[in-house]
C-alpha cells in the first residue's frame, strides 16, 4: 500500500514530539517531511537561557540530531521557511521553491517575539531572545561590548538579563509594569526578586516607557531614550516584551485564527480537517500554551489521531511557572494575586528571603506564589489542579507536604543542594548524576520518562519530589502539568475512577466486557491494569463478579510470598498476635519436616517461614493446620495488639480481645492495597496504632479510632477519626471506613492516599455523620466476607489452581516410566 | 533435524498462564499459553535477576516477571525497552492439542544459567588454603 504523506511545518519541540509519538504507535503509516526555518535540528528551546548563562552548551541542548531524522526516514528541509500552502492541491511551498505534497499537514510554527513598534527597532544590536541565532549574537556581543539593555521584565527578559550579566555585561532591565514578572508574581515576590537581582549587580528601570532606540554612525544601537527624557547607554538591546503565536502562514491560507490557530480537542484545525496544529501557535479553547508539558500533551493527542486511532482528547492544562535563574527559586500557579473574594494565607520573611502566599476560595487552593523556597511547589500545584477541599488541613497548609519520615534519600528535599554522587533513589540505587545525565542524553521531559529509563522513583516513589526537581533544573520542564485525569496505564485512556464508575453504572461483571466497553487498546490488558480491574469487579459486585486468578500477582495466586530465589514464604494467621503451644509445636514440626531454612518473627506479631519450595506449599499448609495469614495479598494483614487490661497494670481496655474480634471479622478481606490494624489498651500505645490504616487506642471512657496511618515509605501519622464507647461500635465504625475505602479506593492506593485524595471531611461525612450509610457500609462488608473461603485449608472452594504447585511431568517421561 | 518431545496438552496450561517443565539438568523451562491458545516456551529465568517467569502475569504476547515487573516478550525472550536482556527461548510445536519441545534444545539450552541463591549462611567466605 502506498504510504500517506505527512508534512510538518516547523521543526520545534512540540511538533517533533508529536512525530515521535506518532512513530511510536504507527511507524510505517506516513512518509514524513519536515520544514524548519532555522538551520538546526530540533533543540530544547527552553534551555537557551542556561546556554546564554554559560551553564550548558548548544550541543547539549539538541534533542533530535540529524541522524534521528535519517533513522526514521524523515525528509528534513532545514533553513527553508514555508511561505504558502496550496490547500486545494495539498502542497506546501517553501521560500526557495521546494514543494512537498501532503495528505495530512501539521502546523507547528511556534511563536514570534513581540517587538514593540518603537523607532530604532531595526538597528544592528537590537534582537529578540528566541532562537540559537539570537543566543549566539548575545554571546558574541558580550565578548566585545559593555552595555546591554533588556526590555521586558518577564520570564524571558530576566533570563536574558541574567545570562548577559554572567557573561560580564553591564545590564539594565527595563520593565513597564510596577513590578517584575507581573504576570507570574505578586508585588511582594516581584520586589523580592528585584532586590535579589540588584544584589547581583543588575540594574532596573521599573515603570519606564521606552521611547526610542538611538543608533551610532555605523547603524548600531548606542542608546535607549525614555519618555521622561532620561537616556541609558546600550550596545545591545534585547526585546523580551512577550511572544505572539506565529500564525502568519495559517492566516495567509485562510485558517481561522484567534490569538492562535484555532484547534479542537483533537488538535485539528477547525477550518481544514486535513490540517492539524500543535504548540505555541495553536489556540485551544482560547489559550495558546507556552510551556512544554501542555505542548507535549497536545503532541500525544495529535499523534493518536494522525495514527488513525481516533482516541484521546486534549482538554487543556493548568500551568505553573518557574524561573531558570540559578540560585533564585520562585514558583507560581493559578490565581496568585488573590484580592476581593479570595482568602490569602501569607508567610513573609523578607530578611530570610522567603515568601509564600496561598490563595483560597470556597475551601480550595486556587493560587500559589512562592519565593525563596519552592520545595513544596509540586505539592501545591497538585492540590490546586485536583481542586479538592482543604478542610482540616488548612492550618498546616502553609508548611507544605510534611517531609518528616521520608526515607531512602538521606533526608534531602532540595535536589539542587545535592552532589552528583548523592543517591536520590534508595530503592534502585540511582544517584543524582545518573538521573541528570539520562535526562540530558535521552531528552527526557516527564517523570514517567525518567522512571522508565533510570528506574529512579519507580519503586517506592518516595523520591518523586526530588526527581521532579531534577527534571525541572536539567530539562527546564515546568512542574509536570500532567492532566488531572491520569490514564490507568498505556492500555487505555480511562482513569481509575472512570473504570470504577463504568463498572458500577453498567453493572460490568467481567474483565473482557469492561475492556470492550471502554475500548482497551490491548487484548487482555497488562500486568498493571488487569489486577486493578479484577479487584474493581469483585469489590463492586461481590458474589456476582467471578474472581480471575490469572489477574492476580503471583503472591495472590499461590497464596504465599515469592522470594528472590523463587521460593516462597508462609505466614500463618495468629489472631491478634496470640498463639498456643500446640500451634507452635505444629510450626516447629513443619519447619523440621520440610527443612524450612529461616523462621522469623514479623513486625505484625506472627511467624514467617521462609524458603518453602512451591511444590511443598499445599503440604506445608496442611501440616500447619492454621488459617492463611494473607501476608501475601492486598488484603487485611494483621491486627496488632498489646496485652491490654487482661495483664497490663496500665491497661484500661481489653485490647487483645478487640484485636482478635476485629481480625476474625475482617480476615480474607481484599482491598485496594494491604490493610493493617492495631489495637492498644491505653494511650502508651504499645501496638503502634498511630501508624496503621485503622489504629485503635483504648482510654478509660472508651476507644479512640485513628485512620490513614502508615509506617512505610513515608511515615504518616494517622488522623483522629472518632471516639466511641463500646467494642461493637469500634467494629461498625472501623468496618464502615474500610468498606468505603474498598468501594472507592483506587488499586494500590493505601488508606492514607485515599483519604488524601477525597479528604478526611468527606470520609467523616460518610461514616460518622450518616448513621444509615455507616450501617449499610458495615453490612456490605460483612456480606462480602460472609462465607469467603480460606485459600489454604479450602483451596478448591477458593478456586486456587493447584496445577501450579507441581511441575509438568512431560508426557514422554510419564509414558516411559 | 528436530526431535519433538511431547510435554503436555495445551489445556494443561491455564489460559493467560504457564507451567514449569523440569529438566534433568538446568533451570526449568516455562511454557506459556495466551488467550489465542498460542504456546511459547522460555527458560524460566528473567534476564534481570533470575526471577521465575512462569510465575508472572501473562498478557498479549508478554509476561511480567514476578520479581521486578520487567516485561519479557514470549516470542523472543527479550526484555521490552528500556530494559535490556534476553532469556533463551525454546521452539514449540503443537500438534493434535499436544505441546512439544525440541529434545535437543531441552538437553542443551541455558544449562550454564542458574537460579539466584537466597537464605542464611549464603555469604561467600574466601578461605585461604
Amino acid at each position: 500500500m502506498k504510504k500517506m504523506k505527512l508534512v510538518m511545518v516547523g521543526n520545534g519541540m512540540a511538533g517533533v514530539r508529536a512525530l515521535e509519538e506518532l512513530l511510536k504507535i504507527a511507524p510505517d503509516l506516513y512518509e514524513i517531511s519536515v520544514f524548519g526555518a532555522e538551520p538546526h535540528p530540533n533543540y530544547n528551546r527552553i534551555l537557551l537561557s542556561p546556554v546564554l548563562a554559560g551553564e550548558q552548551t548548544l550541543d547539549e541542548i539538541v534533542l533530535n540530531p540529524l541522524s534521528w531524522y535519517e533513522e526514521h526516514g524523515i525528509r528534513l528541509h532545514l533553513g527553508k521557511k514555508v511561505v504558502d500552502i496550496d490547500r486545494a492541491r495539498r502542497v506546501a511551498i517553501a521560500e526557495d521553491g521546494t514543494q512537498e505534497s501532503y495528505d495530512r499537514l501539521l502546523i507547528a510554527t511556534g511563536s514570534n517575539p513581540f517587538i514593540p513598534p518603537i523607532p530604532g527597532r531595526d538597528l544592528t544590536g537590537v534582537i529578540a531572545f528566541r532562537d540559537i541565532a539570537d543566543t549566539n549574537t548575545m554571546i558574541a556581543t558580550a565578548a566585545t561590548h559593555r552595555h546591554a539593555v533588556v526590555i521586558g521584565g518577564g520570564l524571558l527578559g530576566l533570563e536574558a538579563a541574567n545570562g548577559l550579566m554572567s557573561r560580564g555585561m553591564d545590564v539594565t532591565l527595563v520593565h513597564i509594569a510596577p513590578w517584575l514578572m507581573d504576570r507570574q508574581l505578586d508585588d511582594v515576590a516581584g520586589d523580592m526578586l528585584r532586590k535579589s537581582l540588584e544584589e547581583r549587580g543588575m540594574k532596573f528601570l521599573i515603570g519606564a516607557h521606552t521611547q526610542e532606540l538611538v543608533g551610532d554612525a555605523s547603524g548600531r544601537v548606542c542608546e535607549v531614550v525614555f519618555k521622561d527624557g532620561t537616556r541609558t547607554p546600550a550596545d545591545l538591546v534585547v526585546m523580551a516584551a512577550g511572544i505572539r503565536p506565529n500564525t502568519a502562514l495559517a492566516e495567509k491560507i485562510g485558517l481561522h485564527c484567534v490569538r492562535g490557530i484555532v484547534v479542537n480537542d483533537t488538535m485539528q484545525t477547525v477550518t481544514d480537517a486535513r490540517i492539524y496544529s500543535v504548540g505555541e501557535c495553536a489556540a485551544h479553547r482560547g489559550i495558546a500554551y507556552g510551556l512544554v508539558a501542555p505542548l507535549f500533551e497536545q503532541g500525544k493527542v495529535c499523534a493518536t489521531h494522525l495514527a488513525q486511532f481516533g482516541i484521546g482528547r486534549y482538554q487543556g492544562s493548568t500551568t505553573s511557572t518557574k524561573l531558570k535563574v540559578t540560585g533564585i527559586d520562585l514558583f507560581s500557579a493559578g490565581n496568585f494575586m488573590g484580592g476581593a473574594g479570595f482568602e490569602e494565607i501569607v508567610m513573609s520573611d523578607p530578611y530570610g528571603g522567603v515568601y509564600k502566599k496561598l490563595v483560597l476560595q470556597d475551601d480550595k487552593l486556587v493560587g500559589v506564589c512562592l519565593y525563596g523556597d519552592t520545595t513544596d511547589g509540586a505539592f501545591y500545584f497538585k492540590l490546586l489542579r485536583d481542586g479538592r477541599p482543604i478542610g482540616d488541613s488548612r492550618d498546616k497548609l502553609m508548611f507544605g507536604e510534611s517531609h518528616v519520615g521520608d526515607v531512602g534519600h538521606q533526608g534531602q528535599s532540595k535536589a539542587a543542594a545535592m552532589a552528583d554522587s548523592d543517591e536520590v533513589c534508595g530503592c534502585n540505587g540511582v544517584n543524582k548524576g545518573a538521573i541528570c545525565k539520562a535526562i540530558k542524553d535521552k531528552g527526557l521531559f516527564t517523570l514517567e520518562d525518567v522512571r522508565k529509563v533510570t528506574k529512579a522513583s519507580a519503586s517506592c516513589g518516595s523520591c518523586t519530589g526530588l526527581v521532579e526537581q531534577l527534571l525541572m533544573f536539567t530539562a527546564g520542564g515546568d512542574y509536570s502539568a500532567s492532566p488531572k485525569k491520569k490514564a490507568m496505564c498505556a492500555c487505555t485512556d480511562a482513569s481509575h475512577q472512570e473504570v470504577r464508575d463504568a463498572i458500577r453504572a453498567d453493572h460490568v461483571l467481567t474483565i473482557d466486557s469492561l475492556y470492550r466497553r471502554l475500548g482497551w487498546r490491548t487484548p487482555n490488558g497488562c500486568s498493571s491494569c488487569r489486577p486493578a480491574v479484577n479487584y474493581y469487579l469483585i469489590s463492586t459486585w461481590p458474589k456476582e463478579a467471578v474472581d480471575d486468578p490469572q489477574s492476580h500477582f503471583i503472591n495472590e495466586r499461590s497464596h504465599a510470598n515469592i522470594q528472590k530465589d523463587g521460593t516462597y514464604s508462609v505466614v500463618p494467621r495468629m489472631w491478634g498476635g496470640t498463639t498456643s503451644s500446640s500451634e507452635l509445636r505444629r510450626i516447629a514440626d513443619t519447619v523440621d519436616k520440610f527443612k524450612i531454612p529461616t523462621v522469623k518473627v514479623t513486625g505484625g506479631q506472627r511467624i514467617d517461614l521462609l524458603g518453602v519450595k512451591k511444590e511443598d506449599l499445599p503440604a506445608v499448609w496442611q501440616s500447619l493446620g492454621m488459617p492463611s495469614g494473607h501476608a501475601y495479598g492486598k488484603t487485611l494483614r494483621t491486627v496488632k495488639t498489646c496485652v491490654g487490661s487482661e495483664w497490663c497494670r496500665f491497661g484500661t481496655q481489653d485490647s487483645t480481645r478487640l484485636g482478635i474480634d476485629l481480625e476474625r471479622a475482617l480476615w480474607r478481606m481484599y482491598a485496594p492495597h494491604k490493610v493493617k490494624l492495631a489495637v492498644s489498651g491505653c494511650p502508651r500505645n504499645c501496638a503502634e496504632s498511630g501508624i496503621k490504616d485503622v489504629g485503635i487506642i483504648g482510654v478509660d471512657s472508651g476507644w479512640e479510632i485513628y485512620v490513614g496511618g502508615n509506617g512505610g515509605i513515608k511515615t504518616e501519622v494517622a488522623h483522629f477519626f472518632v471516639k466511641v464507647k463500646t467494642a461493637e461500635e469500634v467494629m461498625e465504625y472501623a468496618g464502615a471506613f474500610l468498606q468505603l475505602y474498598r468501594e472507592e479506593g483506587w488499586y494500590l492506593e493505601r488508606t492514607v492516599h485515599y483519604i488524601g485524595r477525597v479528604g478526611l471531611d468527606y470520609v467523616k461525612k460518610k461514616v460518622l455523620e450518616d448513621e444509615a450509610g455507616r450501617k449499610a457500609l458495615w453490612e456490605r462488608l460483612q456480606f462480602s466476607l460472609d462465607g469467603a473461603p480460606d485459600p489454604w485449608l479450602e483451596s478448591s472452594r477458593a478456586a486456587v489452581d493447584t496445577r501450579q504447585f507441581a511441575p509438568v511431568i512431560p508426557i514422554a517421561v510419564a509414558t516411559h516410566a | 533435524m528436530s526431535q519433538w518431545t511431547p510435554i503436555c496438552r495445551v489445556e494443561d496450561i491455564p489460559v493467560l498462564g504457564s507451567r514449569r517443565v523440569a529438566r534433568p539438568q538446568g533451570v526449568d523451562v516455562a511454557v506459556f499459553r495466551n488467550d489465542q491458545d498460542q504456546v511459547f516456551a522460555l527458560l524460566d529465568r528473567c534476564p534481570h535477576k533470575g526471577g521465575p517467569l512462569s510465575q508472572g502475569i501473562v498478557f498479549g504476547t508478554s509476561v511480567a516477571c514476578p520479581l521486578h515487573n520487567w516485561t519479557i516478550g514470549l516470542e523472543d525472550g527479550c526484555a521490552k525497552s528500556p530494559d535490556e536482556g534476553c532469556t533463551p527461548r525454546f521452539s514449540v510445536r503443537v500438534s493434535d492439542g499436544v505441546v512439544h519441545l525440541d529434545s535437543a534444545e531441552l538437553a542443551s539450552l541455558g544449562l550454564g544459567l542458574e537460579r539466584p541463591v537466597a537464605g542464611p549462611g549464603r555469604r561467600v567466605v574466601v578461605v585461604a588454603d
